[in-house]
């Protein structure tokens, strides 16, 4: 454990658990599916193919499992950067930074996430902890993003969990 | 393969697992569809001076293999609800990655047919270097 008056975690810190940062809005194209899938290696062709994904009853190109979107790139407007590893801006002694795990929750009743969609990001952090492992002390960051869809449906929402040591 | 119903399923059943072997393009692929550019995943030097052996597999593309491996399960009436996996080892390149998943709880909920499993990423010496969960929604025999 980290001894008492070594924290690194500040008053500043604190202050930010729980508070949403500013919306990162993400585009889902059918070219970005198709390439997020291929990554992956999907077969299914509802991530390729508009109309066999029509044929199953969804609007177009499904996005696959784990693609919320792609954030859009403007170099004269630099925005936050979204999901993962972003909200990293404290000052804090440890240099190195690992991606701690991913956990994406779905609400399919509020509709699937299709090529077309415009999906508002909001993220908030929701924790931080220190704690020492065989890497020695580190401060973990959990965070929650949640997507919002251009019909005001919440579509799905991913819990992250950084750590920095 | 079929549709699985909420009544082929019980507690402890594995589910089919789904091999993969990244080349170190499908990892240049992943970098461009996710967005994510950290060099230790297609530039050798880079990671290497960054202390690692060689390149590394993106966590995130091992989370959407196990992805992969759900969709696959349920398709094409079930629904994936929850999933993902903490980062627990690191996957080299050019080794088999082979992805499992077994059923924990069988269980209803608001109306709905759901399974819970874990599911994992495990590397050829069987160490499982992607641990997670999931939950899906399967589709009765009976309807609903």
């Amino acid at each position: 454990m980290t001894q008492a008056g070594t924290s690194v975690i500040t008053d500043e810190m604190r202050a930010a658990v729980g508070v949403e940062g500013p919306p990162t809005v993400l585009e889902v194209e059918k070219t970005n599916c198709r390439m997020f899938a291929r990554a992956v290696g999907h077969a299914d062709p509802i991530f390729y193919d508009e109309e066999a994904a029509k044929a199953r009853g969804y609007r177009s190109i499904v996005a696959p499992p784990g693609f919320m979107g792609t954030p859009i790139y403007n170099p004269n407007r630099p925005a936050g950067v979204p999901g993962e590893m972003g909200g990293r801006g404290f000052s804090i002694p440890y240099k190195r930074v690992l991606n701690g795990g991913t956990d994406y929750e779905y609400f399919p009743e509020n509709g699937a996430i299709c090529a077309g969609d415009t999906i508002t990001a909001r993220t908030k952090i929701t924790g931080f902890e220190e704690t020492t492992g065989s890497l020695g002390p580190m401060l973990i960051t959990r965070r929650e993003t949640t997507y919002t869809n251009q019909d005001g449906k919440v579509v799905a929402k991913m819990y992250g969990t950084v750590i920095q040591y | 393969m079929g549709q699985v119903y909420i009544e082929d399923v019980q507690v402890g059943q594995e589910i089919p697992s789904l091999k993969k072997n990244c080349s170190t393009q499908q990892l240049v692929i992943w970098a461009a569809g996710s967005g994510d550019f950290y060099q230790i995943h297609y530039d050798k030097d880079f990671a290497q001076a960054t202390g690692l052996k060689g390149l590394i597999v993106h966590g995130a593309l091992k989370n959407a293999f196990l992805g992969q491996l759900l969709h696959d399960w349920i398709s094409p009436a079930g629904e994936l609800r929850r999933f993902g996996c903490s980062y627990r080892g690191m996957d080299e390149p050019n080794q088999d990655i082979l992805c499992r998943g077994v059923v924990t709880r069988v269980f209803q909920e608001g109306g709905k047919h759901l399974v819970e499993l874990d599911v994992w990423t495990e590397n050829p010496q069987g160490k499982r270097t992607s641990p997670g969960t999931a939950v899906v929604a399967l589709p009765s025999r009976n309807g609903g």
